[in-house]
């Protein structure tokens, strides 16, 4: 085992660190304010080869692994969780049609996407469908050499700044095996955005409605076959919680930082609150938590990489990662006291964005269904 | 010890006041002032023409007469809905009114305390400071006293006050000696001169309860206006401590309180895999532990407001029981929020429902008022004695 990162990897933090302090950091506050995402910086990303990372070369991408995408992302959600889940969500069209994509489909969206010169949606919830995922009811007919689309889908992570959204919906019966996955690109008549959800945190990263009305997609806009859906939606959300994970780590590393800082320079009783044990016992248990999620993250993206099975330690990273993250952003407040609670401070922000990793790319009560569900059936202990 | 009981039948009314008025005067406005940081002045009017702005007053003060008990449950049913406004209300009614009538001369009440029972005036109280937080008796600001003894001139800042932005008076801490005890209290109107109040603080909660800093620039204040003799404040300003750890532990359990019943709202309502998600183990497992978690701080937060009430806690062990029920209700608000939050999901993250703000609430009352840090201190040096300063 080798616990050490490679050039490459060392390369890409430190791009993408550099990147993230001189382009990302110095609006980020003020852009979460306002909700405003600026595709330019996804552009920039792109023309640094960071928006196609596990892409392969001929398609655009970096043609390197998870392990060395999880650097890339965590790196950025240091400084923005949002722009983080920007490229994770721009990246996951790209993996999905690398695997299950014709050829025609991977060489007319990859490298767009790849570039940065496009951005890429996934759109899976409905109103009444989130962790139950496979009674979504948007439906799509089959007409001639066309399908015919309707429906309203919720969640979906930058669906008004997309180019190209994969969207799941029935072509069949009930239940899993009726799903399919459509290409849907931006301007095509009858799709229109529903309200932009206001939330706890994350705001950069809009969060639409997505309102399916008679939308008219060529047949070859189908990916794979009709049925594959449910089993390609399940696939990009494997791949999908690595990088969930990863903001996870990003967020907590950046809090644990300014939470050691604070500790190391506020005075209280003639000394820095660092002396007190009870601020060191917190501190060691954040890093030790945090450097525990990272090896389980960088397990899953190495098993990924290897072409194993990892949808389980996938599950068990993103899980133990973002409750990693929630509790590591509310300690880092808690030390931080008043200051931490204003907005002056970034550890606010880190705990309410942490709190969405938790709910996204499946629930952390899905993750602990997956886990449970594979300790029963399949593992020898 | 006589254990709690559950409420008179006049805490019972003020109950029922107290949820009425929740539900007309804050409920239909708290959404869109926690967006915007806006304060609900006008609540604060109403809250006076109740009675309930002087609600540990004694009547012939013109007060409600009441006690701990009573403030816990008015600030507990208000939090439920708004606790902004429940912790606006807490350090006007709390932190300053009920320290004037404690402890001011009968002249400064007669001046301040119709006006702040009617809620003509809003108030607070100033005692953090950017460098003394935890460290309270670290505090910096100054009061010198003039030559011909006439008044004093403060200078420092204090930091996170509550009401600060829209308060007309605040009772004020400042040291007029060296020592770290010497501490002296003053009423600050806000007309006067050298007095300001600095930047308004952008909150991740308590968003509709603003937050300033108070500035004192050679500010000249009347001897008239120092409260009880001066360097004698250290007492009772501990002592108020510890009422307002008693009483804000109901914010706490008021917050909580709404985080359940959203969840159970939800858990009944949202069918996935073609049942209400109540009827999967993983969630009735959370609902039962918040509830219970809810039930055991109600208890205790009580419990200590009625010994409080029979004048059975004093001193340290006060100090310590205090701490306790605010540490534990604290901390079950922001744990009881997170797991509602998830419950809900995607819904729980929006903040078209409300537990995303409840969280975001709950988490301050684990830092002001005291940190859990402190509260642990405090508690564990009333258990160890001298031993636990080595």
């Amino acid at each position: 085992m080798n616990f050490e990162a490679t050039p490459i990897q060392s390369e890409l933090r430190a791009l993408t660190r550099k990147f993230a302090q001189t382009r990302i950091a110095p609006t980020v506050e003020q852009d979460e304010r306002e909700s405003r995402f600026r595709p330019e910086l996804i552009q920039e990303l792109g023309s640094l080869g960071l928006t196609g990372i596990p892409v392969a070369e001929h398609l655009g991408g970096a043609g390197l692994g998870y392990q060395d995408y999880i650097v890339t992302i965590e790196e950025l959600a240091r400084v923005s969780a949002a722009y983080a889940i920007s490229v994770a969500v721009t990246g996951l069209p790209q993996v999905i049609l690398s695997s299950f994509g014709s050829q025609e489909q991977q060489e007319q969206i990859i490298p767009r996407l790849a570039s940065g010169e496009a951005i890429g949606a996934f759109s899976l919830s409905e109103a009444s469908s989130g962790s139950d995922a496979a009674s979504l009811r948007t439906t799509a007919r089959r007409d001639g050499d066309h399908y015919i689309i309707n429906g309203t889908k919720l969640w979906t992570t930058q669906a008004d700044n997309a180019d190209v959204i994969l969207l799941m919906a029935r072509t069949g019966g009930s239940g899993p095996t009726g799903i399919s996955t459509f290409i849907l690109k931006k301007g095509t008549p009858g799709i229109s955005f529903g309200k932009q959800e206001k939330k706890m945190g994350m705001n950069i990263s809009h969060t639409m409605e997505v309102v399916l009305q008679d939308v008219r997609v060529p047949a070859s806009h189908l990916v794979s076959k009709e049925g594959d859906g449910f089993r390609i939606a399940m696939t990009a959300l494997d791949s999908g919680r690595i990088t969930i994970a990863a903001v996870g780590l990003g967020l907590a590393a950046s809090s644990l930082e300014i939470a050691i800082r604070h500790a190391r320079e506020r005075e209280q009783f003639g000394k820095p609150i660092g002396h007190q044990q009870g601020i060191q016992f917190m501190l060691a248990d954040m890093k030790t938590q945090l450097d525990a999620a990272r090896l389980l993250v960088q397990r899953a993206a190495w098993l990924k990489d290897q072409g194993k099975p990892f949808s389980t330690e996938a599950a068990q990273a993103k899980l133990f990662a973002t409750d990693m993250a929630m509790s590591v952003t509310t300690d880092a407040v808690q030390i931080l006291g008043g200051s931490g609670y204003t907005q002056d401070f970034p550890v606010e922000r880190a705990m309410r964005e942490a709190k969405v990793l938790q709910i996204v790319e499946g629930t952390n009560q899905i993750q602990r269904m997956v886990i449970g569900r594979d300790v029963l059936q399949n593992r020898e202990l | 010890m006589s254990f709690f009981s559950g409420f008179s039948t006049e805490e019972k009314l003020l109950q029922d006041t107290v949820r009425q008025f929740a539900k007309d005067h804050l409920a239909p406005h708290i959404e869109k002032l926690d967006e915007e940081e806006g304060f609900n002045r006008e609540a604060f009017r109403v809250l006076g023409g109740l009675g309930l702005l002087g609600i540990t007053v004694p009547e012939k003060d013109g007060g409600a007469g009441l006690g701990a008990v009573a403030a816990t449950l008015a600030f507990e049913e208000i939090a439920a809905v708004d606790a902004s406004t429940a912790l606006s209300y807490l350090a006007h009614s709390i932190l300053c009114v009920n320290q004037i009538a404690l402890n001011a001369n009968t002249e400064q009440k007669q001046r301040y305390l119709p006006r702040l029972l009617s809620g003509e005036w809003l108030s607070g109280m100033g005692m953090t400071e950017p460098g003394a937080g935890s460290d309270a008796l670290g505090m910096r600001t100054r009061a010198q006293i003039s030559e011909d003894g006439s008044y004093y001139t403060v200078n420092g800042t204090k930091t996170f006050i509550t009401n600060g932005p829209v308060g007309d008076v605040f009772y004020c801490y400042a040291k007029t000696g060296e020592g770290k005890k010497d501490i002296s209290t003053f009423l600050i109107d806000r007309s006067m001169a050298g007095f300001s109040t600095g930047k308004k603080f952008s909150k991740m909660g308590m968003r509709a309860s603003p937050t300033s800093e108070l500035v004192f620039e050679q500010c000249r204040v009347p001897v008239s206006q120092r409260v009880g003799g001066e360097g004698e404040s250290l007492k009772m300003m501990m002592r108020n401590l510890d009422l307002e750890r008693v009483t804000i532990a109901g914010i706490s359990l008021g917050i909580a309180r709404a985080s359940i019943d959203a969840a159970i709202t939800y858990a009944r309502d949202r069918k996935q895999f073609e049942k209400p998600i109540a009827s999967l183990g993983a969630i009735q497992e959370r609902i039962a532990e918040a509830s219970a978690w809810y039930d055991a701080c109600r208890a205790l937060t009580y419990q200590c407001a009625k010994l409080w009430d029979e004048g059975k806690l004093v001193g340290k062990e006060a100090s310590s029981m205090a701490a306790k029920a605010k540490l534990t209700s604290a901390q079950m608000a922001t744990k009881v929020g997170l797991e509602c939050i998830q419950i809900l999901g995607g819904y729980g993250y929006i903040r078209e429902f409300p537990v995303e703000r409840y969280m975001r609430d709950a988490k301050l009352i684990e830092i002001g008022a005291g940190t859990n840090e402190i509260l642990r201190l405090i508690i564990a040096r009333q258990l160890l004695g001298e031993a636990a300063n080595g």
